[in-house]
């Protein structure tokens, strides 16, 4: 089998699986239930009192 | 002091080095570009000798932003957005009157769309990504710029490169390939600069005061990565001589199409969606003064953008000599990413959820819609336009054309002109723009001109569609190619009329930049006002009896 060959079997099996696994883990982990308060801080954080934004607002 | 010794005799050997190519040059061309690079190399040389001091100099105020970069990029991306758009609109002109192109190579069509694309894709835009990139870090790491020096080293070494690609282009310099232009030495150049891009980048996330790294970032981060290792496979080549400016791709055929492709389509998701993305997911929310709709929402956008986008390049070459399994992944990742575009601008959108009067009450929000609502437009259009029968009537066609443009005009540019709305009062500690009716004109100008641009394309691209493939009776193709540009010429008109308004708009957008940097405050009615009439604000006394009218009763 060319390298070619040999490289495209593994990309559309393995190489396939192993990022589509990759991709629910990612996605899994931002949505457990765990992460709602982190993402309320992490989503609010910009507004806290900048400390030399001089703009009156 | 010997930092300043070590910087400026640096320069100096650039200096050196520039002058010797430019006296061994094997083409007039890299002669000029050496010319440029050694004056370049000697006013850094002279800046950073004449801001020398003995004393050696203070560490900086760690508890202040570093903004200097952010206001020459905001300045920067003004003034590259008007030559950008006027160079398009040139061009524009050009298509519907040919002699425009003057009769001269440097004037011609084909030197002057590269130098229309790469300056409102990387000009104006990438100079909005650096900029608004260092402001956001800042802010949302609660830290000082790392490595100040490189992150000028940043804006100004980024400004010689598009000095070195315009000029280039001009000069009949190119790759010729698309949206990678310039030669193998400004690649190398650009590469350089990225580098510290990254590192000023990376410094900052590193020594953040937030435990967090906020999604933008994550979006920011994303963008420098991706257009980093597209920029050095895309533009992996062989120079003919190492004083000339022509060189030869490491690719061939197919495979060099491929990576082409694979580079011009990611340049498209990482340098013109994650990180304008990454604008909206910091300065929508600011200018609500509201968060996010769905933080969650926004990592799921971020994580399926980076799996799916790397993969839908290969659409660009439908019914070519690429392969068949080639073109459909290519078509079925481009379909697939309908869906995480879709989920990030609905987020952008129901930011605003409970406050949709912001609408009508501020122009800059108003201006914030209208890029979201051009992100949900184009990202459906794409993946439709993927789709291979459907490619087989829009490919090659100025519906192509049509689409990069309500993309471009309307989600990149109306981003990036409400991203600077934003800035240019906080920066330059303004109480407020010049003028906040003036962005009502940018707005209606901007929005009737792409509505002018995009429905022309629309037209033309469909007429040349079905105008390409018809055939007779007898098997021939009905239409000379000819005919068909003689029948989409009133569209070519529409189309520059729409890139007048939005020039227009521009123009008005960067008066009103310069006049909140001049410290000007425009004479004007407010916004908003609640609704008041003197002539109802009375009391209402009781009626007066007339007199010798009948009573009940009586």
């Amino acid at each position: 089998m060319s390298d070619y060959e040999s490289l495209r079997h593994f990309a559309d099996s393995w190489g396939l699986l192993g990022m589509t696994l990759l991709f629910l883990g990612l996605v899994g982990w931002a949505v457990r239930p765990g992460a709602r308060a982190r993402h309320e801080e992490a989503a609010t954080m910009i507004f806290r009192a900048d400390n030399n934004e001089e703009h009156p607002r | 002091m010997p930092a300043t010794l070590a910087k400026s005799a640096s320069l100096f050997l650039v200096l050196v080095v520039a002058l010797m190519g430019m006296a061994q040059a094997a083409d007039t061309g890299f002669a000029v570009h050496m010319a440029i690079v050694a004056l370049a190399a000697l006013t850094a040389a002279l800046w950073v000798m004449k801001g020398a001091t003995l004393t050696g100099s203070a560490d900086p105020d760690e508890s202040r932003y570093d903004d200097d970069p952010v206001r020459w990029g905001v300045i920067a991306t003004t003034f590259w957005g008007v030559v950008g758009l006027l160079a398009g609109l040139y061009i524009a002109l050009q298509l519907a009157w040919p002699a425009l192109n003057l009769g001269l190579e440097y004037t011609s069509f084909g030197r002057l769309r590269p130098l229309h694309t790469s300056a409102v894709i990387f000009a104006f835009g990438g100079n909005a990504l650096i900029c608004t990139s260092f402001f956001v870090v800042q802010r949302t790491c609660r830290a000082r710029l790392a490595f100040p020096s490189m992150a000028r080293f940043v804006f100004w070494g980024y400004q010689l490169f598009i000095v070195l690609a315009a000029t280039g282009y001009v000069m009949g310099i190119t790759e010729g390939r698309e949206y990678a232009e310039p030669e193998w030495y400004v690649d190398l150049w650009l590469t350089i600069v990225w580098v510290a891009y990254l590192l000023v980048f990376g410094g900052t996330i590193i020594k953040r005061r937030e435990p967090h790294i906020y999604v933008a970032n994550w979006f920011y981060l994303g963008f420098i990565i991706t257009v980093a290792m597209l920029h050095i496979v895309n533009n992996l080549s062989l120079p003919v001589s190492w004083a000339g400016s022509k060189s030869y791709s490491a690719f061939a055929g197919v495979q060099d199409a491929l990576t082409q492709w694979w580079y011009g389509h990611n340049a498209v998701g990482f340098f013109l969606t994650a990180g304008f993305l990454a604008m909206m997911y910091y300065f929508v929310p600011k200018q609500a003064e509201r968060p996010v709709y769905s933080y969650r929402l926004s990592i799921i956008h971020f994580w399926s953008l980076i799996f799916l986008y790397i993969w839908a390049g290969p659409h660009h070459l439908h019914y070519t000599a690429l392969p068949d399994w080639a073109q459909s992944l290519g078509m079925v990742f481009s379909v697939m990413l309908w869906m995480p575009s879709w989920g990030g601008m609905i987020n952008g959108l129901m930011t605003l959820n409970g406050a949709w009067e912001k609408i009508r009450t501020d122009p800059i929000i108003r201006m914030m819609v209208l890029a979201l609502a051009f992100y949900g437009m184009s990202t459906f259009e794409g993946p439709m336009m993927s789709i291979k029968s459907v490619n087989s009537l829009s490919h090659y066609t100025d519906w192509t054309i049509g689409h990069v443009h309500s993309g471009a005009l309307g989600w990149n540019g109306m981003i990036t002109f409400a991203c600077m709305y934003y800035l240019a009062p906080r920066l330059w500690n303004r109480q407020r723009l010049y003028s906040l009716r003036l962005i009502n004109w940018h707005f209606w100008l901007a929005t009737a001109g792409i509505v002018f641009y995009t429905a022309s394309m629309w037209v033309a691209g469909l007429t040349q569609g079905l105008m390409w493939r018809e055939y007779g009776a007898d098997g021939y193709l009905v239409n000379s190619f000819a005919e068909t540009i003689a029948a989409i010429h009133p569209m070519f008109i529409l189309r520059a009329f729409g890139g007048l308004l939005y020039l227009s708009g521009a123009l008005i957008f960067a008066w009103n930049i310069a006049m909140t940097i001049a410290g000007r405050l425009r004479v004007e009615a407010p916004m908003t006002e609640p609704p008041y009439n003197p002539a109802a604000d009375r009391p209402l006394p009781a009626p007066a009896r007339p007199v010798g009218a009948l009573q009940p009763a009586e």
